[in-house]
């Protein structure tokens, strides 16, 4: 009795074929890639070749109904409330982080790693909401109207508060706890070994998550939709309200045609090249890292 | 009884093989070359040699496991019987299954008992219960692991100690009858004790299995070995330095190098 | 002197410990103010009524209707696509291959890419040249091309987890891949693909921008996937922003959309405990 009588040794198929099934689904992905940035080209052209790049900066304003695409004041807009947040958040989320590793007894930080998870999660019409019915008021007291650039800056350093914290934390649970074993056998205090052995021994892991804050800062839409006013203006204070980039898409895409349509597809072209920088300088960043 | 119901199916024909020329690169790195070798059909042939010598890797090619390990080369000859195994025609799965391989770490599957055995058998198209129940059981017991986990064989393999695990893989590998085993330092990683038990198991599968082992321990190499091959490196290269029956090598080696290895003077 | 700096807090200390007291401030401020005002509209009723008076009054049957199938198509497409991609990078191409590279690169790219972005590319792409205006197909496919960077990444993880001793074990065994990568594989990597499919559906949900010009504004229940459906997420946009009056509904549905991601959240760690539970058992 034999139970395999199968000896001859000839190749089975079914690997071949899943490998090709696979290949295709990715490149099926990498196509996906293709036609994002496709797409979005083939929409800006038109206005490139009839206004050409210069007149996006040099118009007097922006009213594309009317042919001037000045979207300055809109690109103002997006690098200050971007700016404002990560300068507020980088200090925030390091010390959350910084807490959560070092500081926090063992329940609290079990408990606070869990409510920055949760932070993160929270989806950005809430905080929009959250932020127009409770955070605009209370500015609008101070200064009215109270949608303004300060508000944006507000919950957007809220929003990117968890993603730079948890990348922090990420970096610093790779450091080995023995620093601190043979700093405080040195006499040597917390505070001092965090600041000249871990922050120096993690610093591209920090500037990673600044890097990543600073994607999902500009890429942002609806809290600052919400909660900055929307004016076309290049603001003066921190209580004006501006337009960004991003709200100027979503509140123009469902009446734009032609050239004015085509205009807003160059801001998302804007928006695409700015996230690409930043990717490429993370990962440039990351090299840096692995050989010194 | 049991036990020869399972390795009935005419064992007359065991195979054996031999190794031409054969040399494995890791990129561009040899880790052995040339070596030539034979392997007796129903034979113990033990592997020695210091570590980093490419015993692993020459036990890897016999079955192409290498085809795993992107940007390894092979290049020479392996036969099993007539066939030529190096040959891309030749379908390595189907190969795998005449040859099975035992590993130095017990890497049983995250299933239970019962199932990491069926799990294979169902694989190679035996799908009826009894059958199954009734291979597993034999082999089991061929392993010496029947008695001590027919009550729990439905629980978990990962909570096995490492010799009952290591005993549960010769058995995942004899359940689909191959007709080479190839072993990598199965006892390294077992107590005294164990070890003990699965280098009896081992003895016994003479004569029904063409075995290649690897082993560091060279008192174990010359208790079940019929042949030993020692392996040395030379200028950071693997190379066959002697071959020939376990008696030779220990008692009468033709190699300085083997008289000083099986001696003790160095490695 | 060692006295003294026992008693006294540091300045680095307290600083800490400030930020995480305010932080957490914060979130209880946020989410008391939407459970406050929202759990006073949440009702059966709220559920499973049609908005009425622009979404002043009633409720949001027919929205929720539309968010699942949203997802549903998001996810139909997602999943294959990803555990595939997945499935080839951390099985069958070195880190260094050229082809992986580049689908790597690729990812890293489409993951940073800002979701209104998206949005212009799924008007574009779905809603006009594919020719399905504004629909629920069109809504999930643009999500689909947004989540598919997180699947991908925690699903080739997930994979990357699972030990080498696996594979090589039933290579030795002779068992082909296309087995070992459903039979072995795949159940051993599941916890990392949930972790996946939690923050996919996660980002799902939450997303508003990419769908305002995809899957559109109306209200009313979507009776085909190529209707128009609203989000939860755009609800609560269009009544904050665009209704007044909507506020009391607007916060009934964001504590919806929270109760809901919770939910997503909870169910995932229990599926994950439950197989891992079962894998060991049979
Ligand atoms: N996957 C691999 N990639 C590159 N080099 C490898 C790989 N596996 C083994 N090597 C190298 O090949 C040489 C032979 O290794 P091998 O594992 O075969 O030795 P070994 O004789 O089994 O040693 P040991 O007794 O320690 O198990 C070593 O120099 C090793 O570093
Ligand atoms: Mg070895």
């Amino acid at each position: 009795m034999t139970l395999f009588n199968n000896k001859n040794l000839s190749p089975s198929q079914s690997d071949l074929v899943l490998l090709w099934i696979l290949r295709g689904f990715a490149l099926l992905t990498g196509i996906i890639v293709v036609l994002i940035t496709a797409f979005l080209l083939l929409e800006a052209l038109p206005v490139l070749q009839q206004v050409g790049w210069l007149r996006f900066v040099s118009d007097p304003s922006w009213h594309p109904v009317q042919g001037f695409y000045n979207l300055m004041p809109m690109l103002w807009g997006s690098l200050l409330v971007t700016l404002g947040a990560v300068i507020l958040a980088a200090p925030l989320g390091i010390g959350s982080a910084i807490f959560c590793q070092y500081y926090a007894p063992p329940f609290f930080s079990g408990f606070y790693r869990q409510l920055i998870n949760l932070l993160a999660g929270i989806p950005s019409v809430v905080y929009g909401f959250w932020g127009l019915v409770v955070l605009v008021p209370l500015i609008g007291k101070l200064q009215p109207p109270g949608t303004s650039l300060l508000a944006g800056i507000a919950i957007l350093t809220l929003m990117i508060l968890p993603t730079i914290a948890l990348t922090a934390e990420a970096s610093f649970s790779e450091v080995p706890t023995e620093y601190f074993q043979g700093a405080a056998a040195l006499g040597i205090s917390r505070w001092a070994t965090i600041r000249s052995v871990v922050l120096p021994a993690t610093k591209s892991g920090l500037f990673t998550g600044l890097i990543l804050g600073t994607g999902r800062a500009i890429g942002e839409t609806m809290a600052v939709l919400m909660v900055c006013g929307n004016v076309v203006q290049t603001p003066t204070s921190i209580f004006d309200p501006i337009r960004t980039l991003t709200a100027n898409i979503a509140l123009e895409m469902a009446y734009a045609t032609g050239n004015h349509r085509s205009a807003l597809f160059v801001s998302g072209l804007l928006l695409m090249v700015a996230i690409a920088i930043l990717v490429a300088v993370a990962e440039g960043m990351s090299r840096r890292n692995i050989y010194g | 009884m049991k036990k020869s119901q399972l390795t009935q199916n005419s064992r007359l024909s065991l195979p054996s093989m031999q190794t031409e020329r054969l040399s494995l690169y890791y990129g561009k790195k040899a880790a052995f070359t040339d070596v030539t070798m034979p392997i007796y059909s129903g034979k113990i042939t033990a592997l020695i040699g210091p570590s980093g010598c490419g015993k692993t890797s020459f036990l890897s090619c016999l079955n192409r496991l290498t085809d795993l390990i992107p940007h390894t080369k092979v290049v020479g000859s392996i036969r099993l019987d007539a066939v030529e195994i190096l040959n891309n025609r030749v379908d390595a799965i189907a190969l795998r299954r005449r040859v099975g391989t035992i590993f130095q770490k017990p890497n049983p599957f995250p299933f239970s008992i019962w199932k990491n055995l069926a799990f294979p058998l169902k694989e190679h198209g035996i799908k009826k219960r009894e059958q199954l129940d009734r291979l597993i059981e034999t082999t089991l017991q061929d392993v010496g692991l029947w008695s001590e986990v027919k009550d729990r064989l439905h629980t978990s393999a990962l909570f096995l100690s490492g010799g009952q695990k290591q005993r549960l893989c010769i058995a995942r590998a004899l359940v689909l009858q191959p007709e080479v085993l190839l072993l990598d330092e199965p006892c390294s990683a077992l107590d005294p004790i164990s070890s003990g038990v699965v280098e009896d198991l081992i003895a016994s599968l003479r004569g029904r299995y063409t075995v290649v082992i690897v082993t560091h321990n060279l008192a174990q190499a010359r208790r079940i070995g019929d042949y030993a091959a020692l392996f040395w490196v030379r200028a950071e290269v693997g190379r066959l330095i002697e071959y020939g029956t376990v008696e030779q090598i220990f008692t009468a080696p033709q190699q300085d190098l083997t008289a000083a290895y099986v001696n003790g003077i160095r490695g | 002197m060692g006295e003294k700096s026992k008693n006294q807090i540091s300045l680095p200390t307290f600083i800490v410990w400030a930020i995480a007291l305010s932080v957490t401030a914060v979130f209880c401020w946020i989410l008391g103010d939407i459970l406050w005002h929202g759990v006073g509209q949440l009702s059966w009723e709220f559920l499973t009524t049609e908005p009425r008076n622009a979404g002043r009054e009633g409720g949001i049957a027919p929205i929720l209707i539309s968010t699942c199938l949203i997802l549903a198509v998001c996810l139909a497409v997602s999943l294959p696509l990803s555990v595939g991609t997945a499935v080839l990078l951390a099985e069958f191409t070195t880190t260094e291959s050229r082809f992986g590279r580049l689908v790597r690169r690729s990812l890293d790219v489409l993951a940073g890419v800002p979701s209104i972005v998206f949005g212009l590319f799924g008007n574009a792409f779905f809603s006009i040249k594919l020719g399905l205006g504004f629909s629920i197909l069109s809504g999930g496919l643009t999500l689909a091309c947004m989540v598919l960077p997180i699947l991908i990444r925690s699903a080739e993880e997930g994979f990357r987890a699972v030990p080498t001793e696996y594979r090589l074990g039933a290579a030795a065994l002779g068992l082909s891949r296309t087995t070992t990568l459903w039979k072995l594989l795949l159940p051993a990597a599941t916890p990392g693909l949930v972790v996946g499919l939690v923050l996919g559906i996660g980002r799902a949900i939450a997303e508003t921008a990419a769908l305002i010009f995809t899957s559109g504004y109306v209200d009313r229940m979507p009776e085909s996937l190529l209707d128009s459906g609203r989000s939860l997420s755009i609800h609560i946009f269009d009544l904050s922003m665009n209704v007044a009056g909507g506020d009391a509904n607007a916060y009934a549905s964001a504590l919806v959309l929270l109760i809901l991601l919770l939910l997503v959240n909870g169910m995932a760690t229990w599926i994950a405990q439950f197989w891992l539970a079962r894998r060991i058992k049979s």
